[in-house]
């Protein structure tokens, strides 16, 4: 008997998770917010662009891969994550040949382009989103719910108007595509940190921070009512659950990632309350992702024996 | 609550329910035994006998090669076939003496045996090395050497790596159950060298029939205290344990005497005890024979330099036709390229698996999930470690503590992307230790 069996470097055993599989659980729990909204705005063209904001990113992938001659990468889930970010980040009436421009731009532009899978400086849709929104300014800040046109209700807020806290927690209020209802999004984030997708550790410190930012700078000290309407709001919810936890774009560092909440929540803060747009998640999100290589260089852990073993 | 562990870390299946309830039983080999001069770190022995020599079972056939080195002993008498090249586990070609047994299990004199009261110091560590003591987790180094630190006062904890973590693996289980005295006697000879020390047995929460029973033996030894370990891998890597078991922390640079501890393991301790109290050299030792290819996974008490296929037939051969055999644990043991390859002082295990996960995975980009950085009990970032060892940049991975691992395998297992990270530190670990001691 000579036979030869498989060699390999140890270890011989792998965990179940694959990347496949984690970006299935994020297109998961996005469901909820996905379905609410399209419940919601009651438009044709809310679910289609829905469709062809994630079919396009889905298919620039593959098309890019083919004339590239790169292994095709549909089947990890990652454009699909990507599209369905993009379109949740889309007002309801947007046309839907800007909603695939956006993913054209997402999946070829800011991810194949620096390389693909885990290369992408920025969060793609997000990008997208602000490369969108400069412009088609007068589509992308477009706000419609049951037929009456008008500001959504954290511009309402900045402009020192009442709103109704409770309606923006259950999400019957202009806005985006995905992003006005905060129970849907809240669901979907419990069914990540169950999962163990996500932590606290970002939006966390994301929120606490934004809320000390808001309490300090608003105008309102701690009210409740206010700060509860600023949470609401506008895309916080779910930038803070779903973008910025995005693996790619977020440090590797325990440490940075709580710098990383800190940075998000000041510049959120800085742009709500001072900027020009009542809006500021997508910028804040994308800014604090070209910190990231700066964060992880000064939060680099201490290892074993050195002090990191507490 | 209240179990004591370290940082990181993962829980595997376990597979321990495979081979754990089989009682230890004898296996007496029929082909050739063939011993590797090199089964310990250190220089290797050098061959004592030549071809056509008769030899004793317990006598030595090659002594040690310096003082990081160690004997070794014929395991049965016979003849001395051959001194060649043979396959060790690893599948490296190595130095062999070989010896046809002629089953009449003829024994040499024994070591000399006093008791420990009356043996000096010098007296215990020179039969520890003179009986072939190494360390049997697996490093194969040499225990007199791990015993002999510059200042012995200074040592406050024996630690007796009692944790298993490796999945399959139960040799150590069994031992504890069934050899408990030899296991706590083999802790009193050694703690007979430190005055100063406390003998600790650190066992995981998995076991606690071994609890029981460990605490049952020592409860007249007011030197030695079982603690118990949180059910985690790698708990018995020896600086994770010498930190969950007195809270010390060490580095890579560090040897756990530095933070006053010795760490043996089950096997080693038991070997102990056998040398110095009843004079037998290390001439056996358990091996797990177990994973789903295997027709009746067990335990053996195997005499050193057995031919693995014949462990394999005692434990009813295949149930399917394996496609991955390792020697030690799925974790951190060595894939083996044939069976045809002798038990050694370090063989703790034989796996056999009817699927190779590993062949099986799809490596793809990394993602930046971090689970690695999660997972490492080094608390270092294995996933660039193992992008600048791709690039072979030494001295940003020196820089960023790529020398700190440990080589438990854990990012790797975690891995949804199915990087081969381990074994790209590994290598890189290996390059800038060489260069380290060039300089």
């Amino acid at each position: 008997m000579n036979e030869k069996w498989n060699v390999s470097s140890s270890p011989h055993i792998r965990d179940k998770a694959t990347t496949g599989n984690i970006m299935l659980l994020v297109v998961i729990a996005l469901l909820p917010a996905t379905f609410f909204g399209i419940y919601n705005f009651r438009s044709e063209n809310a679910w289609l662009l829905v469709v062809v904001t994630t079919g396009t990113a889905v298919l620039t992938e593959y098309i890019y891969e083919k004339l590239m001659h790169k292994p095709v990468t549909i089947k990890d889930c990652s454009a699909l994550v990507t599209g369905l970010l993009l379109a949740l980040n889309l007002p309801p009436t947007l046309p839907l040949w800007m909603g695939a421009l956006g993913s054209v731009f997402a999946i070829l532009v800011v991810k194949q382009l620096f390389g693909g899978l885990g290369q992408n400086f920025m969060n793609p849709a997000l990008a997208a989103r602000c490369f969108l929104l400069i412009s088609f300014t007068g589509k992308m800040t477009y706000f419609v719910y049951d037929g009456v046109t008008g500001p959504t209700p954290l511009a309402d807020l900045k402009a020192g108007e009442a709103v109704d806290t409770m309606s923006m927690l259950i999400g019957n209020i202009r806005g985006t595509i995905g992003e006005t209802s905060v129970l849907a999004i809240m669901a979907g984030a419990m069914f990540l940190i169950l999962m163990g997708v996500i932590d606290l550790r970002i939006p966390g410190t994301y929120i606490v921070t934004f809320v000390i930012f808001i309490t300090i700078f608003g105008g309102h000290g701690f009210d409740p009512q206010y700060i509860t309407a600023h949470l609401c709001g506008g895309g916080l919810m779910l930038g803070a659950w779903f973008m910025a936890t995005d693996y790619v774009t977020s440090p590797i560092t325990k440490g940075g990632q709580i710098l990383y909440g800190v940075c998000l929540g000041l510049l959120t803060g800085l742009f709500r309350l001072f900027g020009g747009s009542a809006e500021g998640v997508s910028y804040a999100i994308i800014i604090s992702n070209l910190l990231v290589p700066l964060i992880e260089k000064v939060t680099l852990p201490k290892p074993f024996g050195k002090g990191g073993e507490k | 609550m209240g179990l004591l562990t370290f940082k990181g870390g993962i829980h595997p299946n376990d597979g321990k329910s495979l081979a754990k309830d089989q009682p230890i039983m004898e296996l007496l080999p029929k082909g050739d035994l063939v011993y590797p001069l090199s089964q310990h770190i250190g220089a290797p022995a050098i061959a004592a006998v030549k071809k056509g020599d008769h030899v004793l079972k317990g006598q030595k056939i090659a002594e040690a090669g310096g003082f990081v080195s160690a004997p070794i002993y014929a395991s049965v008498s016979g003849t001395v076939k051959a001194i060649e090249k043979r396959l060790n586990p690893t599948g490296s070609s190595v130095d062999c003496i070989v010896i046809e047994n002629d089953g009449a299990y003829e024994e040499a004199e024994k070591l000399p045996v006093k008791t420990i009261g009356e043996m000096s110091r010098d007296e215990i560590l020179n039969t520890i090395a003179e009986a072939g003591i190494v360390g049997m987790g697996g490093a194969g180094f040499p225990t007199r050497v791990k015993l002999s630190p510059k200042e012995p006062d200074k040592i406050d904890y024996i630690i007796a790596n009692c944790a298993e973590c490796e999945p399959y693996i139960t040799a150590d289980y069994r031992r504890m159950l069934e050899n408990t005295r030899e296991l706590v006697n083999g802790m009193r000879i050694v703690l007979s060298l430190f005055e100063n020390a406390k003998g600790i047995f650190g066992v995981e929460d998995n076991k606690p029939d071994c609890i029981a029973k460990l605490k049952e033996a020592i409860k007249d030894e007011p030197r030695m205290e079982v603690k118990v370990l949180q059910t985690k891998y790698p708990q018995g890597a020896e600086r994770q344990l010498i930190y969950a078991t007195t809270k010390r922390a060490i580095h890579a640079a560090m040897l756990p005497a530095d933070a006053g501890c010795i760490v043996d393991n089950v096997e080693t301790l038991i070997g102990i005890h056998y040398a110095v109290a009843e004079g037998r050299p290390l001439t056996e030792r358990i091996v797990t024979v177990s994973g789903d290819a295997v027709q009746n996974p067990g335990n053996y008490k195997v005499l050193l330099g057995t031919n693995h296929r014949e462990l394999i037939e005692a434990a009813g051969g295949w149930k399917e036709e394996p496609q991955k055999l390792i020697s030690g644990g799925p974790m951190m043991g060595f894939a083996m390229i044939t069976l045809d390859a002798p038990v050694t002082k370090t063989s703790s295990a034989i796996l056999a698996f009817k699927e190779d996960i590993v062949a099986k995975s799809q490596v793809s980009a990394c993602i930046n999930c971090g689970r690695c950085v999660e997972v490492c009990p080094s608390r270092i970032i294995p996933s660039r470690l193992a992008d600048y060892a791709e690039r072979h940049d030494e001295e940003i991975f020196v820089n960023q503590n790529g020398l700190e691992c440990v080589e438990c395998g854990s990012c790797s297992y975690v891995c949804p992307a199915k990087r081969p990270l381990k074994q790209a530190i590994g290598s890189m670990r290996k390059i800038a230790l060489a260069n380290k001691k060039k300089k």
